[in-house]
C-alpha cells in the first residue's frame, strides 16, 4: 500500500507540475499574474476532445492539435488583454484584475456555449486499464503524464539555457527595458511566451482530462489554486522549482489523505505554502531561474 | 353607524363565506392548485410534475369525484423562487379559492410556502420534497415523496442479503447534500450492523481520489458507500476500477448516483453499482407501465420520478375529495390522513405526521452496461 501511495502522490504531483509549467513561464518572463491561464488549460482539453470525439483522431494527433490550439489562443487572448498594460507603472496589479475579469468572461462563455457537463475523452483513447507493476497500480494516462512532464521540462530547460531565444527569453524577464535596447523585439517575444505557456497549458488539459475523466469548462479555474502553490512554491519563473514544488505537494496530500485524514488533505497542502513563504519568501529555491542568467 | 357595519358584513361575506360557497355549489369543478417550476434551470422538475399532475387528471375527470363533479387544476409557476412562490399560494388561495395544494417544486420553496398555507388551514402536499423537517411546518403540510433516509437503508439491506458484513464511506464533506446523504448511510450501517472500516471525505470539485480509495482498498471491505452528486461519484468509480477493485466490492450510491448520466460519465466502471430508487420506469406491474405509455402518448417524453411522484399525488387528493364527501378544506385534510392508495410508486398510506408510511415501493437498482436495471 506504501508503494501504491507513493506512486499515487508522485502522479497527482506531476500533474500539479505540468500544470503550473506554463503559468511559471508566464509569470516569471511576463511578470503578469495571468489568470487567464486557467483557461488555456480547459480550452486545449475540449479541442483534444472534440478532434477525437468528433474527428475521430488518435492521441498522439490531438494532442499537438490542441497544444497549438491553446497556444494561439493564448497568444491572441493575452496581446488583447495584456498588451496596453505593458507600460503600466505596476503592471503585477493591474494584470491581475485584468486577467480577473477576462477569465470569468470566458469560463462563462465557454460554459453558455458548451454546456456544464462532465464529459470524457472517448475511453478506447489510449486504455482504461491499469498496468500492474511490481504490485503498483498504474494506468497509460499517467504514463503518458509522467513522460510529457519530462519531456515537457527538459525540452523548456533546454530551450532556455541553450539557445539564443532562450537568451532573449531571460534578457527579458530580467530588464524588458534593456532587452529591448539591446536589439530583441520584445513585443513579438511576449507574443511567443504567451503561446508557449499557452500551448503548456492545453498539452496539460488533455493529460490531465485523460487521468481524471472530468472535462468541463471550470476544470481549469479548480487547478488554478493548485497552481498558485507550485508557482509561488517552486519560485515565479522556475521551471525545475516548480516540478520539485508540484511534486511535494501531490506527495504530501496524498500522504495526509492515506495515512492522517482525507478532510485534512487542503489545510496540510496549504499550510506548506504558509510555511515556504515564512521562512522563504521568494520560494524554496530563492531567485527564479528564468532570470537568473 | 349602520352603514360602516353593512360594509364590515359584506366585506366578511365576500371575503370568506360567499367565495367557498361558489365552490361547493352543485356540478361546478373543485379547484385544486399547484406550485411548481416552471421557468428557469430547474423548469425540468415542474414540467415533468404538471405533466404528471395533468396526466392524473385526464383520468380521474373522466369519471369525476363527488358523483361526477370534474377537478379544475391551476399550475402555478414559482420559478424556483421563495418569493414567487408564496403569491403564487396567494393567488391561489385568494382568487381561485382552491381546496388543496400541490407542491412546491423544492424543499426550500415549501420552507417558505408551507406556514402560508397551514395558516390559512388548507391541506398543501409536497411531491417531491425530500428535506428533514418538511412535515414539523404544521399539521396541514403533507408530502407523498420518500426522503433519503427512507431510501438509503433499503438499499443497503439489499447489499446486506448480497454478503456484505463490512463497509467503507466515502462522501463529498463541502457540500450539504453529500453530507446529509452520509449522515443517512451512517446510520443505515449502524442500524443494519455493518462494520464500518473508514470514513474517507472529499472535495466536491476534488478529481483525484487516489490516496483515499488506495487506503479503502487496503482495508478490503465488502461494500463500499459513496455519497456525493453524479459527476464525483463517476470519478470515485471510474478511479477506482483504475486501482483494481473489482466485482468483490459492492459500490451503493446515494440519491445523487440515481441519474442516467452516470452511466454516460462512468460508463462500465459505474457497473454493479446499487442505488435505491422510490421509483423505476421499468418496474415491471401493469399499473405502472399503462402509466409509462400514456404518458409518453400525452408529453412525447419518457416520465421521471417526479412525473410519477406527482401522478400518484394526484389521485390521493381526487380520493381524499371523494372521501371527505365535500369539497371543504378542513373536511379534506382528515380525509388525506386516511389514504390508503397504491399507484405507481407501490402502496401507499401516510404516517400520522404526514410522511410516507411505507417503504415497499422503493427499487433497488444496479447499474449494467450503463443504464439501470432492477437489481434481483
Amino acid at each position: 500500500m506504501l508503494a501504491q501511495q507513493l506512486t499515487n502522490g508522485i502522479l497527482l504531483g506531476a500533474t500539479y507540475a505540468l500544470f503550473a509549467l506554463g503559468f511559471t513561464l508566464m509569470f516569471g518572463v511576463l511578470r503578469v499574474i495571468n489568470l487567464t491561464y486557467g483557461f488555456y488549460f480547459s480550452a486545449g482539453a475540449f479541442i483534444a476532445l472534440f478532434a477525437t470525439r468528433a474527428a475521430g483522431m488518435p492521441i498522439w494527433a490531438a494532442l499537438p492539435l490542441a497544444a497549438i490550439g491553446a497556444g494561439v489562443i493564448a497568444m491572441l487572448i493575452d496581446r488583447l488583454l495584456l498588451s496596453r498594460l505593458n507600460r503600466a507603472r505596476n503592471p503585477e496589479l493591474a494584470s491581475l484584475m485584468v486577467t480577473l475579469g477576462g477569465v470569468l468572461a470566458l469560463y462563462s462563455a465557454a460554459t453558455a456555449i458548451l454546456g456544464s457537463d462532465i464529459r470524457r475523452l472517448p475511453p478506447e483513447l489510449i486504455g482504461a486499464e491499469a498496468l500492474l507493476i511490481g504490485g503498483v497500480r498504474i494506468t497509460m494516462a499517467q504514463i503518458l503524464i509522467l513522460i510529457a512532464t519530462i519531456v515537457l521540462v527538459s525540452g523548456l530547460i533546454l530551450l532556455l539555457r541553450g539557445t539564443r531565444l532562450g537568451l532573449a527569453i531571460r534578457a527579458m524577464a530580467e530588464r524588458p527595458d534593456a532587452a529591448g535596447l539591446m536589439g530583441i523585439d520584445t513585443r513579438r517575444l511576449a507574443s511567443l511566451v504567451s503561446f508557449l505557456s499557452g500551448a503548456l497549458a492545453g498539452a496539460a488539459g488533455v493529460l490531465i482530462g485523460l487521468n481524471f475523466n472530468a472535462i468541463q469548462p471550470y476544470m481549469g479555474e479548480e487547478m488554478m489554486l493548485r497552481g498558485f502553490v507550485v508557482v509561488i512554491v517552486g519560485g515565479l519563473g522556475d521551471v525545475r522549482g516548480a516540478v520539485i514544488a508540484g511534486l511535494l505537494l501531490g506527495v504530501i496530500e496524498v500522504a495526509t489523505a492515506g495515512y492522517l485524514a482525507s478532510g485534512l488533505k487542503d489545510a496540510v497542502g496549504f499550510c506548506l505554502l504558509v510555511a515556504v513563504l515564512w521562512t522563504r519568501p521568494s520560494g524554496l529555491f530563492g531567485r527564479s531561474a528564468v532570470r537568473r542568467a | 353607524m349602520l352603514r360602516r357595519q353593512l360594509l364590515a358584513a359584506v366585506a366578511a361575506i365576500s371575503g370568506s363565506a360567499a367565495l367557498p360557497a361558489i365552490g361547493r355549489a352543485q356540478g361546478a369543478p373543485i379547484p385544486v392548485g399547484a406550485i411548481e417550476i416552471l421557468s428557469g434551470p430547474n423548469a425540468a422538475y415542474g414540467v415533468a410534475i404538471k405533466g404528471g399532475l395533468e396526466l392524473a387528471l385526464d383520468e380521474i375527470n373522466k369519471k369525476g369525484v363527488l358523483g361526477g363533479r370534474k377537478i379544475a387544476l391551476t399550475v402555478e409557476d414559482s420559478a424556483a423562487s421563495k418569493d414567487q412562490a408564496i403569491n403564487a399560494a396567494r393567488k391561489l388561495i385568494g382568487r381561485d379559492h382552491v381546496v388543496t395544494i400541490i407542491g412546491p417544486t423544492l424543499s426550500n420553496e415549501m420552507f417558505a410556502v408551507g406556514p402560508v398555507v397551514n395558516e390559512r388551514k388548507i391541506p398543501i402536499i409536497g411531491t417531491s420534497t425530500t428535506a428533514a423537517g418538511i412535515t414539523d411546518i404544521g399539521p396541514y403540510v403533507f408530502r407523498t415523496s420518500l426522503p433519503e433516509s427512507d431510501v438509503v437503508p433499503v438499499t443497503f439491506k439489499k447489499a446486506q442479503s448480497r454478503g456484505a458484513k463490512t463497509i467503507a464511506l466515502i462522501y463529498a464533506n463541502d457540500d450539504a447534500f453529500s453530507k446529509s446523504g452520509f449522515d443517512v448511510m451512517k446510520a443505515s450501517a449502524d442500524k443494519l450492523g455493518l462494520t464500518i472500516l473508514t470514513i474517507e471525505t472529499f472535495g466536491s470539485k476534488d478529481t483525484d481520489f487516489s490516496a483515499q480509495l488506495t487506503k479503502i482498498k487496503g482495508l478490503k471491505p465488502d461494500a463500499v458507500g459513496i455519497s456525493a452528486l453524479v459527476e464525483p461519484v463517476s470519478g470515485v468509480l471510474l478511479q477506482a476500477r483504475q486501482l483494481g477493485f473489482g466485482k468483490e466490492t459492492q459500490f451503493i450510491g446515494g440519491n445523487g448516483a440515481n441519474s442516467p448520466k452516470l452511466g454516460v460519465i462512468a460508463g462500465a466502471a459505474a457497473d454493479g453499482l446499487l442505488v435505491g430508487s422510490p421509483w423505476f420506469i421499468g418496474k415491471p406491474d401493469a399499473v405502472n407501465q399503462a402509466f409509462v405509455t400514456a404518458f409518453k402518448a400525452k408529453t412525447g417524453t419518457e416520465p421521471d420520478q417526479f412525473a410519477a411522484q406527482a401522478y400518484d399525488c394526484m389521485f390521493i387528493v381526487a380520493a381524499a375529495i371523494d372521501r371527505a364527501g365535500a369539497a371543504e378544506p378542513d373536511k379534506i385534510t382528515p380525509a388525506l390522513l386516511k389514504t390508503n392508495y397504491t399507484g405507481v410508486m407501490g402502496p401507499f398510506t401516510f404516517t400520522d405526521h404526514r410522511d410516507p408510511a411505507s417503504t415497499e415501493g422503493v427499487v433497488v437498482l444496479k447499474m449494467q452496461g450503463g443504464k439501470f436495471v432492477i437489481a434481483k
